[in-house]
């Protein structure tokens, strides 16, 4: 589904990817962590299309599609969902008139008709109920003035509503609490299938013991270290990251 | 011939068709006088810096209607808020259109300014309130004042309030190569007395139109008036407008001015505050593209304590246009306690797009709280990535920020059917499929 061939990608003239490879197929869940700016969002936001990143060197495959040249609305068109680290607030644009947009957008680009109002509504309140949100939050302006929490929710919610093929979830975890963090990664597991994928960028052990990752990668300096099943995350935990910097990449 | 000279020179004529004997007479006397030692603003004089008004003046403007030109109201009908019932008081090549108009006189006043200054029961109100807040300097104002006969007349007596929101239309037909108009409005709101109007100038060809538009604005005490003025006229239609407004103790008056058209706008908005307690709002959303020019002068002069005033302009500017913002505030030193808000911001989404923003604070009081602050900036490039990481493209993006950028203006629009139409305009203008309903 997603394959990534020696990546290289810089910003302002400082190379941060330096040649990261990774296969993600259909079905699979997948960690990455790392220490503090590795480049986990880095990789993240060039999968998504952020221009903000020089791609250098390497290629991003989707579905066997080079992604270059591809413009991040038509990433998303194409099923590929990020999860921001730091969503963005944008006053004066509720949350609903939001997702109706973005989903509106989607099937535009697909030669589809504007979702019925009574569906919308109904894809709304089911999807919102799955995550445990409240109505209300709905009319707010997306994100302003959400708690760390509440944002990281309201993306999953966004998740929930798109249906990607494959969703990179960007330390969603952090700044939930306990009983978030089981809403969610429920909210997660109930739209996994065999067909669709999720990469896990995280800190914590915590959040794969209820999303259960088939690999755990490491990165460090922008490339991935280490790779391994998800008795690496415990190894992780128990640690550090210090032994990998120090093991020479073979 | 110049404009100048022609508007001079046709002033005898004007003459010839009004009741010399009315004391108005000398009022306009006085006026033509003051425009002919002045004459047009130029760019040399700083309120001017950034509008000329050269190229109009070389246009050869026709100056008196000539005959009334009937129009069909299903033609129209899209420039009036039709969605709700209103009073209208409609004018076709500045002659009134009694077909299209729908005035009253059932406990208030909402009729013609003809009437208001020919009329002998209307004359103890003109002699009040007649040219008393419109500038006697400004050279533009009292040329209105000089050939000042058509227009909207309204007066709401104590504690009335009209049953439906009045609207002011001016359409240009486009039957004379190219006209000049000059409406003139009086509005008087007596004590406790509310009222709600929409103007509007419209141009129905690509016919050249200028209209010059002194409108005053008189709030008692206790006194609400919303005054919404909708600017969408065509590239070929220029507006100067002057706006006076008098405000007593307690009333509250806001002013929205929606900019989104026209060749050549420039909104002089001027608010007096002659009382306690006042509280004076004027706010702007201003989308233009093209090469469309409008320039905001604001002026609130705090005459006394305890007031507030709260300025909100918004501007988006695509293209080759051209905005100006230039807030003026006064604060008398008697007037203690004034709370003075000024806020003007600006997005350019075209490199080639111009904006000069300016406050002008003159504060001679101490105890006062006055904050202002004018921005100009480009997209939120973080923040077009995450709506377009969620399939929207760019130039949708672009649309939904920017409509989110201008929508908080639009909250204290009392009127929700004209927030609907407001809204739709600021979509159509940003050239974006709003995917949800208004
Ligand atoms: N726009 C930018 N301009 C300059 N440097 C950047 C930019 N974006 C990222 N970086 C740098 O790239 C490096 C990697 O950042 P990145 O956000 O990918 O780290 P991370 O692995 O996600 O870290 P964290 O665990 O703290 O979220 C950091 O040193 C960061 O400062
Ligand atoms: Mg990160």
């Amino acid at each position: 589904m997603l394959k990534i061939k020696d990546l290289h990608a810089s910003v302002e003239g400082k190379e941060i990817l330096t040649g990261v490879n990774l296969e993600v197929k259909p079905g699979e869940v997948h960690a990455i962590m790392g220490p503090n700016g590795s480049g986990k969002s880095t990789l993240a936001s060039v999968i998504a299309g952020n221009e903000d990143f020089e791609i250098t060197k390497g290629t991003i495959l989707f579905e066997g599609e080079d992604l270059d040249e591809v413009s991040p609305e038509e990433r998303a068109h194409k099923g590929i969902f990020l999860s921001f680290q730091y969503p963005v607030e944008i006053p004066g644009v509720s949350v609903t008139n939001f997702m109706k947009t973005a989903i509106n957008e989607s099937r535009k680009a697909r030669g589809q008709e504007d979702m019925p109002a009574n569906q919308m509504l109904k894809l709304i309140r089911e999807k919102s109920e799955l995550l445990d949100i409240d109505r209300k939050f709905l009319s707010r302006s997306l994100n302003e003035g959400f708690s760390g929490g509440e944002k990281k929710r309201n993306e999953i919610f966004q998740m929930a509503m798109l249906e990607p093929k494959m969703a990179i979830l960007d330390e969603t975890d952090s700044g939930l609490d306990i009983d978030a963090l089981r809403i969610v990664a429920n909210g997660v597991n109930k739209l996994k299938s065999k067909d669709n994928a999720v990469i896990l960028i995280t800190h914590y052990q915590r959040l794969l013991e209820y999303i259960i990752p088939d690999f755990v990668h490491v990165i460090h300096d922008g490339k991935i270290v280490k790779s391994g099943t998800k008795e690496l995350a415990l190894e992780l935990e128990e640690k550090g990251y210090d032994w990998l910097k120090k093991e020479p990449v073979a | 011939m110049d404009l100048k000279e022609k508007l001079v020179s046709s002033f005898m004529a004007f003459e010839n068709n009004v009741d010399l004997d009315h004391p108005i007479h000398d009022i306009r006397s006085e006026a033509i006088k003051n425009f002919e030692t002045k004459g047009f603003p130029s760019r040399k004089e700083e309120a001017w810096k950034y509008t000329s008004l050269n190229s109009l003046q070389k246009i050869d403007f026709s100056i008196f209607p000539k005959e009334e030109n009937a129009l069909e109201y299903n033609h129209v009908k899209k420039y009036f808020l039709h969605e709700i019932d209103t009073y209208k008081i409609v004018f076709v090549d500045g002659i009134y259109s009694s077909f299209l108009s729908e005035t009253t006189h059932d406990g208030v006043d909402i009729c013609l300014m003809s009437s208001a200054l020919t009329k002998p029961m209307y004359k103890p109100v003109i002699d009040v309130y007649f040219n008393k807040v419109a500038s006697k300097e400004e050279s533009l104002t009292t040329l209105n004042t000089a050939f000042s006969r058509e227009g909207a007349y309204i007066y709401i007596p104590k504690n009335k309030a009209p049953k439906k929101p009045v609207e002011i239309l001016h359409f240009a037909t486009g039957n004379e190569a190219s006209l000049m108009l000059q409406p003139r409005n009086l509005i008087i709101v007596e004590e406790n007395a509310e009222l709600q109007v929409i103007e509007r100038h419209q141009s129905l060809t690509k016919n050249e139109v200028l209209t010059n538009s002194v409108t005053e604005i008189f709030a008692a005490k206790d006194a609400i008036v919303d005054y919404y003025k909708v600017q969408n006229d065509t590239n070929d239609a220029s507006l100067i407008d002057n706006t006076y407004i008098a405000q007593k103790d307690k009333s509250v008056v806001k002013v929205h001015t929606f900019s989104f058209g026209g060749k050549l706008t420039r909104n002089n908005l001027n608010f007096y505050q002659d009382g306690e307690y006042i509280d004076s709002t004027l706010k702007g959303v201003t989308i233009l593209g093209e090469k469309q020019h409008v320039d905001h002068h604001t002026l609130v002069h705090h005459q006394q304590p305890n007031c507030e005033s709260h300025q909100d302009y918004k501007g988006i500017y695509g293209e080759r246009s051209t905005g100006v913002f230039n807030g003026k505030i006064i604060v008398d030193k008697i007037a203690q306690k004034t709370n003075a808000f000024q806020q003007n911001n600006n997005v350019l989404i075209s490199d080639k797009a111009t904006i000069n923003t300016k406050p002008q604070l003159e504060i001679f009081a101490d105890d006062v709280r006055c904050s202002h602050g004018c921005t100009i900036g480009q997209l939120d490039e973080d923040a077009m990535f995450y709506l377009q990481s969620r399939g929207i493209p760019r130039k949708e993006a672009t649309g939904l920020l920017m409509y989110a950028f201008a929508n908080n203006v639009l909250e204290s629009v009392r009127l929700p059917e004209l927030k609907k139409r407001i809204n739709k305009l600021i979509a159509t203008k940003l050239g974006v499929r709003l995917g949800f309903d208004l």
